[in-house]
């Protein structure tokens, strides 16, 4: 050795003293068994205000910590359930809908739970006007008339809206985060400068839902702590602990280790390398986003039918969702994400050379070149390489644009791309929040500034028009449905937008975790039910 | 002959220091003040040059261009750069750092979140640094050409040759995953850090030392479990650097003459080299470590993300990544006066070891 004796052993009694300290605390390292510790990546929350919270990792807390009037049932999320109303009714005229609430049952602070502390929940979200108001806004509430649009009267709610819409197109918007019911009294103690206690419920909570908030720590985590006694019935987990962890190897390896139940944002190469392993297991659902090419229609080669048909067979929307994302994204055609009223579940498209190049041969195009603008984010990278490749075997050519996101987004928004890859993520649990942008389009002009996908493509739906406002109107559910299936169906073959992938989820947890619901396409996830 | 005197109102003798020392410390203050600015403009033009539209990111992509220019006149973002510039020094200088357009949180507050955890893991890992640097860079001096030396010349290249995340991953896959050696990423067990959230005063932020003010010392040791992993590697990094060159400093006192005629007279080597040398090592090394220091300070950005370690080089970048620019500001701020004081503390070490710079 070349060390001193000396050094060497003062280095061999700290290596031990080290050991020593630190081996037993981490043996220790193992979650309670009424505690759910889950690890994410929760940056994206910019509040946990229900009325202002718009994010995914937000609106999960929110569905934890508060109720609607009416909800959906986290493990089957199809239709509106009761929450806080027992039952609701709509009038002749389809303007007037009320609501009977449930009695008994109470807020975290003890309050109990009136039709008036409903009421003012909505009211306060349309008056304090942050991002998802818009949602209550389509109801023709607005700040100035909202006092009279949403009344209370003893045990009942009443609401009024501006047109006589669908009836369900209400029911599911009232099932978003931004319907949620906070305790009045609470919050107005908490206001501040008029804000209706906005800054206060940003890291706080005043709900009826199975959980409180107990503490949020921005860039960090957050955790939960069950009511007793709640009106659903005591959550098992007593506490659920939100961690933090953007890096998903670093969420693998403590998934492994036993020190979070649950790891929601794993690659899915760390999904394959967990298959096999008997203490986990991997939970499949969809999310809501959906992934899409669009073309801008100001350049007339895209307005050629068959051009756009040979585009549709000229991507292996199989071998992409297989190889690529494996797993991340799987095949989807159509506008409404799966799991929405109406979606279309059939993938009529597949990758076939031969059919590409006939319709190309019959567009009468020659030698197209196409520029697709791509965001500088991996996936969307090799999805991009994928496309340019497989558009170059039917005789399309493609120059990749990339650049950073929010730089394309604003050329998207000013009508300058000439095509683009894009991903949209529907904004509340009703088909309009998707028919409303990808097939509505009132006005082509540049000037018109409307905003919607349809418009960013200078694309005219025409008939799609009418179709997509009889369809927010029409009052019976099911006849609602068809008609979005017959607009989806008539977009996805004449629009300039090739919608093929929905978001995969894959949750991957330690086998003993039970009864975890993500919430799909359009709920938010469920720890009241959870097992372990 | 007649003497000659001295004029009566010849100036202060040259030997009083206190005019020297007020211009020197005037001077130093002057120059802090300087480089604080200056950082400030950079990093506010380079905000305010990227082409990416801050508005966008904050409205989403659903927003109404008459919703965009609301939040802009909000943000104060239509007027002229000069006076935003302005507004945000005047601010900055009132403890204001804006609010963060990501999180809606005051900089300020989520800064001294995020810096407290920066501070507990850079000073550990500095710690081992010096420790293992420091001894290692003289063994190596000492022995020039021996195995000794060789093997801490490759042990420094590895350590600054090694990605540090592919480091970071190994450590945690070989002492977490499969020894059990230490805690997990995160600066403590989920069981803990639920205690800690309601049973500790955070007066330091820093969790070892809160713990140990609290007395909860189960919760200590998981701390220590948890940060020595981390620690060591950025430890490992920063022992590299300072032990190469402690290495150099030392080979080249050793040559000096006075070191010769303290060998002549018979001194013990370890007191020509820990006592003689050393002296003249340290100031040159005081530079190296507090450098070393300041980096680590400014939040290893990998190792904080591979360790789930919230401290302020990932705040910063991933502000950076959503275009965030009060958060990036206010970030960089803390960084830049973090370096301006560990410069200062440096200056005053050089006047405690080296006689000739008082």
């Amino acid at each position: 050795m070349f060390m001193e004796p000396t050094l060497r052993r003062a280095g061999m009694a700290a290596a031990a003293a080290l050991m020593l300290t630190a081996a037993p605390a981490a043996l220790l390292a193992e979650t309670p068994a009424d505690t759910l510790v889950i690890a994410d990546a929760i940056d994206d929350i910019v509040s946990l205000d229900p009325h202002e919270a718009y994010e995914f990792s937000g609106l999960d807390v929110v569905n934890n910590v508060y109720d609607g009037l009416i909800e959906l049932d986290p493990s089957q999320p199809t239709g509106p359930q009761p929450g806080l109303a027992e039952s609701w009714s709509v009038s002749e005229d389809g303007m007037t809908f009320t609501f009977k609430m449930k009695s008994g049952i109470t807020f975290s602070s003890g309050n109990p739970v009136t039709a008036a502390d409903a009421a003012f929940s909505l009211q306060r979200a349309v008056k304090i006007n942050k991002s998802p108001a818009f949602i209550l806004n389509q109801f023709g509430w607005t700040a100035e008339n909202v006092e009279q649009m949403v009344t209370a009267e003893g045990d009942t709610v009443t609401l009024k809206t501006d047109k006589a819409y669908a009836p369900t197109f209400l029911y599911n918007c009232l099932t978003a985060g931004v319907a949620s019911v906070v305790d009045m009294k609470v919050v107005m103690e908490h206001d501040a400068n008029g804000d209706m206690g906005n800054e206060w419920l940003k890291t706080n909570s005043a709900g009826t839902g199975a959980y409180i908030l107990r503490s949020y720590k921005p860039n960090e985590g957050y955790i939960l702590q069950a009511r007793e006694g709640h009106w659903r019935g005591d959550a098992p987990m007593k506490s659920v602990f939100m961690r933090h962890v953007p890096e998903a190897a670093t969420q693998r390896l403590l998934l492994e280790k036993g020190d979070i139940d649950i790891a929601r944002e794993l690659t899915p190469v760390d999904i394959e390398g967990i298959t096999g392993n008997a203490d986990l297991k991997i939970q499949k659902d969809v999310g809501g986003q959906i992934f899409y090419l669009s073309f801008n229609q100001k350049n007339e080669l895209y307005k050629n039918q068959k051009f756009l048909e040979a585009m549709r067979y000229a991507i292996d929307y199989k071998g992409l969702a297989e190889t690529v994302l494996k797993g991340s994204m799987v095949p989807h055609q159509a506008f409404l994400p799966n799991g929405y009223l109406g979606a279309l579940e059939d993938t009529p498209f597949s990758f076939d050379v031969e059919k590409a190049k006939a319709a190309l041969a019959e567009s009468g195009v020659t030698d197209p070149k196409i520029v697709m603008d791509v965001r500088n984010a991996t996936d969307r990278m090799e999805m991009a390489q994928s496309i340019q490749n497989t558009f170059g075997q039917v005789g399309i050519t493609v120059e990749l644009n990339i650049g950073e996101g929010a730089e394309q987004l604003k050329r998207y928004r000013a009508r300058q791309h000439d095509a683009t890859l894009q991903s949209w993520g529907p904004d509340y649990p009703d088909p309009q929040t998707n028919a409303g942008s990808f097939a509505w389009n009132d006005n082509n002009a540049d000037d018109a500034g409307t905003g919607t996908l349809a418009w960013r493509n200078a694309y005219d739906p025409g008939p799609l028009n009418d179709l997509t406002a009889a369809a927010v109107m029409e009052r019976d559910g099911e006849k609602r449905a068809a008609m979005y299936r017959d607009l989806q169906e008539q977009h996805r073959t004449t629009s300039p937008f090739i919608v093929m992938f929905q978001i995969g989820y894959n949750s991957a947890m330690r086998s003993n975790v039970n009864a975890f619901y993500t919430g799909g396409a359009i709920d938010s996830a469920a720890y009241w039910l959870v097992t372990k | 002959m007649t003497p000659v005197s001295a004029p009566a109102s010849a100036a202060p003798p040259a030997s009083s220091p206190w005019p020297a020392r007020l211009r020197g410390l005037l001077g130093t203050l002057f120059s802090l003040a300087a480089t604080l600015l200056g950082l400030m403009f950079v990093t506010f033009i380079i905000g305010r040059v990227v082409p990416i539209d801050p508005v966008l990111a904050i409205v989403g992509e659903r927003a109404t261009e008459a919703q965009i220019a609301a939040v802009r006149a909000d943000l104060g973002l239509d007027l002229p750069l000069w006076q935003q510039f302005f507004i945000f020094v005047g601010n900055a200088l009132q403890g204001d750092l804006g609010t963060s357009i990501r999180t809606g949180e005051p900089v300020l507050e989520a800064v001294s979140r995020a810096f407290p955890a920066t501070l507990e893991l850079a000073t550990l890992a500095t710690i081992f640094g010096v420790i293992a640097g420091v001894p290692a860079g003289v063994l190596a001096a000492t022995r020039p050409g021996t195995l000794a030396d060789h093997i801490v010349r490759l042990v420094g290249l590895m350590g600054y040759s090694m990605p540090v995340f592919w480091l970071g991953l190994i450590g945690l896959l070989l002492f977490y995953g499969i020894l059990d050696w230490v805690g997990g990423p995160g600066r403590l067990d989920a069981m803990f850090e639920m205690q800690f959230q309601f049973e500790v005063t955070p007066y330091t932020g820093m969790i070892l030392l809160d713990t140990a003010l609290a007395g909860k010392w189960d919760m200590f040791a998981n701390a220590l479990s948890h940060i020595i992993l981390p620690a060591a590697l950025l430890g490992y990094v920063s022992m590299a650097y300072i032990s190469r060159m402690t290495r150099s400093f030392m080979m080249n006192e050793l040559s000096q003459e006075y070191i010769t005629t303290a060998r002549v007279k018979g001194m013990p080597e370890w007191r020509v080299i820990w006592v003689h040398a050393m002296r003249n090592v340290l100031v040159p090394l005081i530079t190296v470590i507090a450098l070393s220091y300041a980096y680590l300070l400014e939040g290893s950005v990998l190792t904080e993300t591979i360790f789930a370690w919230p401290g302020l080089g990932s705040y910063i970048t991933d502000a950076l990544m959503v275009n965030d620019m009060p958060a990036v500001l206010g970030g960089t701020i803390v960084v830049g006066v973090a370096f301006v004081t560990l410069n200062l503390l440096s200056d005053l070490l050089y006047k405690l070891v080296d006689p000739r710079a008082r």
